[in-house]
């Protein structure tokens, strides 16, 4: 039960950085933020051993390609953060409106 | 001969054909249209004649077909069969019809729309032919309706004018309420003995309950007095007079407003059944009878004065009926065609030379308009009772009969005639003695017009001697002559003719009294009866569908339609203030969702 809370409450977190932070770099943060609390529920329901059966393997592999996954994804988002700091010189999403409808 | 009267549907058929190739081809044709259009009535005419020459006795003439099939065991057929009636009805069609063909051509000569005018004619022959040779309910039901359209077409012949018009509408749609009564019957009698031609239904009438029968005979009445302009749907024949002379003449002088008279009489098997239905018969033909003759001695149009005086002699046929005597009531409708298409084409032809058909206007067309001012005379001495007219044997027969069986009745007709006596001399003087009036130059019509005039003249007087001829071919009895009777109607009618006659030279002195002019203007819009329907009828309708229209269709129809499309808008517009282009405000409303969703799903699923 605590897992749930905790990793719930840490997505939350997550989330809300995601949607309140207004520089790019603390959204990719807040991003692995809330993939930590993923990757913390998938290892820690396969340490509990329910209720994901007999594949415990699988889901400690599927936690490990999330990791993976993450740094992939903090690698090419970085990059696009300098590549837009180069270009706007600024990394604040709400002065980066030029596709605003 | 027995080959051709065995083409019984021909009779129908034939002039439905005519008038369709007159309405095709009236262009082409010119001025032979009338001379093609005068065949369906002569047609009608001559197997009228012929049968009644061949003779009915032995076996009626008849065929049907089966027309539909009913649920498994009953199947509707239409057809024909020719008796006496029959024949006898035929005739008076077929010949009023040709006649009137004859007078339209130099009534309606140079008029626009002379093709439509005789196809018309072609088809109310056809109709009339119809109603006349069923052999049953539903062929009667078909020829009733096409002959209403029928006048509803030629009573609007001059559609441009809107009184034309409106009295089309009036008469269609107060006929029309007979014509449910009519259909009731039908379905009822359908219910209880599931046939409706004549020997089927006679045949099955006595075993019927009483109920049944006065119901279907008090529906079939209710048919038969919209159709015959009787009281209280008397209202429309005042108004049809907005039609063409010769067709008032045809339509509602002679047939169709007879027809009513011919329903009881067709259906006299199952209509004498009830009493209940003959005692409301006797107390509507009584009412109207003197109702409508009262009505026609102040009227100032002299087609006015003969429609009144059509719905009051209808009201004489309807109470012979009322009593019993449907013979009667046969011979009078005969008599009263002759001599009441007689007059109504005199009118025509009074119309026609001076113009007008103001009465007031009129005066000393005797000396200037011969032929029609001897017919007329002939026409008003028969319809008033004069002796040895037509319309004095058939009308006695129905004061006789009335007599025997309904005294009280009987006095309201006797007064009656007196006014029909009265009014005919009023409207004699003012408009053929005296000095003339207006400002025209009275001219008596071409022989088309005249010929007609004279041939019905001679009928008019003749025909009255065709008594007892007429009832044993139609099969009913014949009351002799009663010499009282004669004697007190004929007092009566000399009476009504001295006294209408001094009245009408002495220019209405009476009338100058306030209370008896306020009299004579009520009479003269036929009692009020009119306003009646406007107020009764006509004023809440309005007001109902003012309110369907304001409220309910301009507000919550018209609303919801034309809403639509500003309502879209303004939720487009509500809406669009949510899509700011942030993408972080997208995702929060995303999180808000799914959060939503998620507490929707687990509230739904808590008990899983």
């Amino acid at each position: 039960m605590s897992l749930l809370v905790i990793t719930v409450g840490l997505f939350s977190l997550g989330l809300y950085g995601v949607l309140t932070r207004r520089d790019l770099v603390a959204i990719l943060a807040s991003i692995e933020v809330m993939l930590g609390a993923a990757t913390l529920l998938l290892v820690g329901l396969a340490a509990a051993g329910t209720p994901m059966g007999t594949h415990e393997g699988a889901v400690e592999a599927t936690g490990v390609m999330v990791i993976v996954l993450a740094a992939a994804e903090a690698a090419i988002g970085l990059a696009l953060v300098i590549s837009v700091a180069r270009r706007f010189k600024t990394t604040r999403v709400d002065e980066l409106a030029e596709v605003k409808g | 001969m027995a080959a051709f009267l065995d083409l019984g549907w021909l009779v129908v058929l034939l002039p439905m054909l005519l008038a369709v190739v007159v309405a095709l081809f009236g262009r082409v044709l010119g001025r032979f249209t009338p001379a093609v259009a005068i065949l369906a009535p002569l047609w009608v005419l001559a197997y009228g004649v012929l049968s009644l020459v061949e003779g009915l006795h032995d076996a009626p003439r008849s065929g049907s077909v089966e027309w539909l099939t009913v649920g498994a065991a009953d199947s509707l057929t239409v057809g024909w069969a020719v008796d006496g009636l029959t024949a006898v009805m035929l005739v008076v069609v077929g010949l009023v019809a040709a006649l009137v063909v004859l007078f339209s051509v130099g009534y309606m000569h140079g008029e626009n729309g002379l093709p439509r005018y005789f196809a018309s004619l072609c088809l109310f022959t056809a109709a009339m032919s119809m109603l006349v040779v069923a052999d049953g309910l539903v062929g009667l039901f078909i020829g009733w309706e096409l002959v209403g359209a029928c006048s509803y077409l030629l009573i609007g012949f001059w559609f441009t004018r809107p009184a034309a018009a409106k009295a089309a509408v009036k008469a269609f749609l107060t006929t029309r309420v007979g014509d449910v009564g009519l259909l009731l019957a039908l379905a009822l009698l359908w219910r209880e003995v599931g046939d409706l031609s004549y020997a089927g239904l006679f045949a099955a009438a006595p075993s019927l309950a009483p109920a049944t029968v006065t119901g279907a005979s008090l529906l079939l009445l209710v048919g038969a007095i919209g159709k015959s302009a009787q009281f209280p749907l008397q209202i429309w024949l005042p108004d049809a007079m907005e039609g063409p002379t010769p067709v008032s003449a045809l339509i509602h002088a002679a047939t169709m407003v007879a027809a009513g008279v011919f329903l009881i009489a067709r259906t006299w098997p199952l209509f004498s059944l009830s009493p209940d239905a003959l005692a409301m018969t006797l107390a509507v033909g009584g009412l109207t009878a003197i109702g409508a003759a009262a009505a026609a001695l102040v009227q100032t149009d002299i087609k006015k004065v003969l429609a009144y005086s059509t719905i009051s002699q209808l009201g004489f046929m309807f109470a012979a009926l009322g009593v019993g005597a449907w013979g009667a009531a046969v011979f009078h409708l005969v008599t009263h065609a002759a001599f009441k298409a007689l007059l109504f084409l005199g009118s025509g032809s009074v119309i026609h030379g001076s113009g007008t058909q103001e009465l007031e206007e009129m005066g000393g067309l005797f000396r200037k308009m011969p032929v029609t001012g001897v017919t007329w005379l002939i026409g008003a001495g028969a319809l008033a009772g004069l002796p040895p007219l037509a319309g004095f044997f058939s009308k006695d027969e129905i004061l006789h009969d009335v007599a025997l069986a309904e005294p009280v009745w009987a006095i309201l007709l006797f007064g009656a005639s007196l006014m029909t006596a009265f009014y005919v001399a009023r409207t004699t003087r003012l408009a053929f003695f005296d000095a003339y009036r207006g400002d025209g130059h009275p001219h008596e019509g071409g022989w088309s017009m005249r010929l007609p005039l004279i041939a019905l003249a001679t009928l008019a007087a003749a025909v009255g001697f065709a008594g007892a001829w007429l009832a044993e071919t139609i099969g009913a009895h014949h009351g002799s002559l009663d010499l009282r009777v004669a004697a007190a109607s004929t007092l009566l009618a000399v009476l009504g003719l001295l006294a209408g006659w001094k009245v009408a030279g002495a220019g209405h002195p009476g009338l100058k009294q306030p209370r008896l002019a306020a009299l004579a203007d009520l009479m003269r819009q036929g009692w009020g009866a009119d306003r009646l329907v406007e107020r009764v009828l006509l004023a809440p309708v309005a007001s109902a569908s003012q309110f369907l229209y304001r409220f309910v269709d301009r507000q919550a129809v018209d609303g919801i339609a034309e809403g639509t499309a500003p309502f879209a808008r303004r939720v487009g517009r509500a809406f669009s203030s949510l899509q700011s282009g942030d993408a972080q405000w997208y995702a929060t409303m995303l999180g808000a969702g799914a959060v939503a969703l998620l507490a929707v799903v687990s509230y739904i699923g808590r008990g899983l």
